[in-house]
């Protein structure tokens, strides 16, 4: 496949970016996208040109690493899958791609298309853990927990932290992030104990960090690669109204 | 409190009070407008007109309504420039069509559209029933109940303010579409059944209403033609 590819390239944080077009020849359609950019980056460095400088680093979907804007979609035009799980097979030959970072206030660009995702770590750091000791793996059925209640709260422990819900938000809004972090304990007997901290604690890093307000728009959930469902935000909802009622 | 009313979701929790409040304003509005269609006489309107105006319960729940209206659209405005601030940079080439409603993304500009109307609509009725008064109102008059039908009828015989109100009707159901779910999700009253079942009410409820706020200028319109 032949490709004309439109690429933002920033020098740091500081520096204006701009778009940088560049043909790529031969891409075979069973390449994964960031292969493709591999390709790219060989050909650059061949010309003496700076690399494009993007985040990856288990390319099988699990780590959240990867994360690009391709042709106005976050993670591009597949469903369910993070950026290095999209492969060419999904374009055609002769398309031009419009490649971008994920843009939000929250996540700055270092450099190129790789953005600073600490706000996300920032926002667990605030209440997404439990601090009680469980101890090592309790025998079978010793705590008890439905099966539905451990289903949800493995739905959203699916979560890979990858940011695309935030990306393509219109809001630039976070929740469905923290509503995965959130409910992955909260529908848990050992969440339960820091629940009403922990729902206060994160909304309210979230908003400190600069990510927008939810407007139930419901984009996110379908760019997430993982599936997390809206009702996930529906229970942050919950239980933040609760953490807030009580005294 | 006001940590509370400061956070997204306290702000979001706002929204979505008056909003449930505006829903059901709006369902007994239109309540009392359907008489309109069904008594060609006037007679029961003109009843349910003059109780809104005169009940004491109606009288208390006017400003409160009011300042729900007036809540809803200044945190609308809040929040909305709280979400264009939190994307300084914006893409070159965004999709969204695929994963998100129309009206869900334009409910600010759905939500001026219904305020511009509302202004006209208010100043249309309720304004001249409560403050100005009118010929209209007093011709057939019975004691101190006015003939709000009258004028209602006699307004709704121009073209295009029968358009005027049509496209009101269409503005208020795109935003209703979203509005409706979308209310009980951030009271997060939702989970992943009831969001379907949330949605086809709010469907419902959506083409009833602004059905209904469509149907009765162009029923007059007509049935002043014959
Ligand atoms: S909720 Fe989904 S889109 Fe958002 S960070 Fe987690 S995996 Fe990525
Ligand atoms: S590189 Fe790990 S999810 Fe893509």
């Amino acid at each position: 496949m032949d490709l004309t590819l439109k690429v933002w390239r920033q020098e740091n944080r500081k520096a204006k970016g701009r778009f940088e077009t560049y043909a790529i020849k031969n891409i075979s359609p069973d390449s994964s996208f960031l292969e493709m950019l591999d390709v790219l980056n060989e050909q650059l460095i061949r010309e003496g040109q700076e690399p494009v400088v993007f985040d990856h680093d288990c390319r099988e979907g699990i780590c959240g690493t990867c994360g690009l804007f391709i042709n106005g979609r976050a993670h591009g035009p597949d469903e369910d899958i993070t950026t290095c799980q999209l492969h060419m097979r999904k374009f055609k030959d002769g398309d031009t791609i419009v490649v971008e970072p994920w843009r939000a206030g929250g996540f700055p660009v270092i450099k190129d298309l790789m953005v600073d995702r600490t706000a996300f770590d920032k926002i667990l750091q605030a209440g997404g853990f439990i601090s009680i000791n469980t101890g090592s793996a309790p025998d079978g059925n010793a705590s008890l927990v439905a099966k539905e209640k451990a289903d949800e709260a493995m739905d959203a422990a699916a979560c890979i932290g990858c940011g695309a819900c935030v990306a393509t938000c219109k809001n630039s809004s976070a929740m469905l992030f923290v509503a995965s972090k959130v409910s992955q304990l909260a529908v848990l007997p050992q969440g339960k104990t820091e629940a009403v901290r922990r729902a206060k604690a994160m909304v309210a890093k979230m908003d400190e960090l600069g990510f927008g307000n939810c407007t139930n728009t419901g984009a996110c959930e379908v760019e997430c690669p993982k599936n997390v469902s809206l009702a996930h935000i529906a229970r942050l909802n919950r239980e933040f109204l609760a953490a807030n009622l009580k005294p | 409190m006001s940590n509370f009313l400061n956070s997204s979701i306290g702000k979001k929790f706002l929204m979505s009070l008056t909003g449930f409040f505006l829903i059901t304003f709006l369902l007994v509005h239109l309540l009392v407008n359907s008489l309109i269609l069904f008594d060609q006489s006037g007679h029961l309107f003109n009843q349910a007109a003059h109780f809104m105006g005169t009940n004491p319960i109606i009288k208390v729940v006017e400003p409160v309504l009011a300042i729900g209206f007036i809540l809803h659209i200044i945190y609308a405005v809040i929040l909305t420039r709280q979400n264009q601030r939190a994307r300084p940079i914006g893409y070159k080439q965004q999709k969204l069509s695929g994963s998100s409603s129309w009206a869900s993304r334009n409910m600010f500009v759905l939500g001026i559209l219904v305020f511009v109307f509302l202004a006209i609509h208010i100043s249309n009725f309720f304004w001249k029933m409560k403050f100005t008064g009118h010929e209209l109102l007093e011709e057939g008059a019975m004691g101190n109940m006015e003939n709000a039908y009258l004028l209602v009828t006699t307004f709704f015989q121009q073209w295009y303010i029968v358009i005027l109100y049509i496209i009101g009707a269409i503005a208020l159901g795109f935003h209703l579409t979203h509005a409706f779910w979308s209310a009980f999700q951030t009271l997060g009253l939702s989970n992943s059944k009831w969001r379907k079942r949330l949605d086809t009410i709010g469907l419902i409820y959506t083409l009833v209403v602004a059905g209904g706020f469509a149907i009765i200028p162009i029923w007059v319109f007509i049935a002043s033609l014959i």
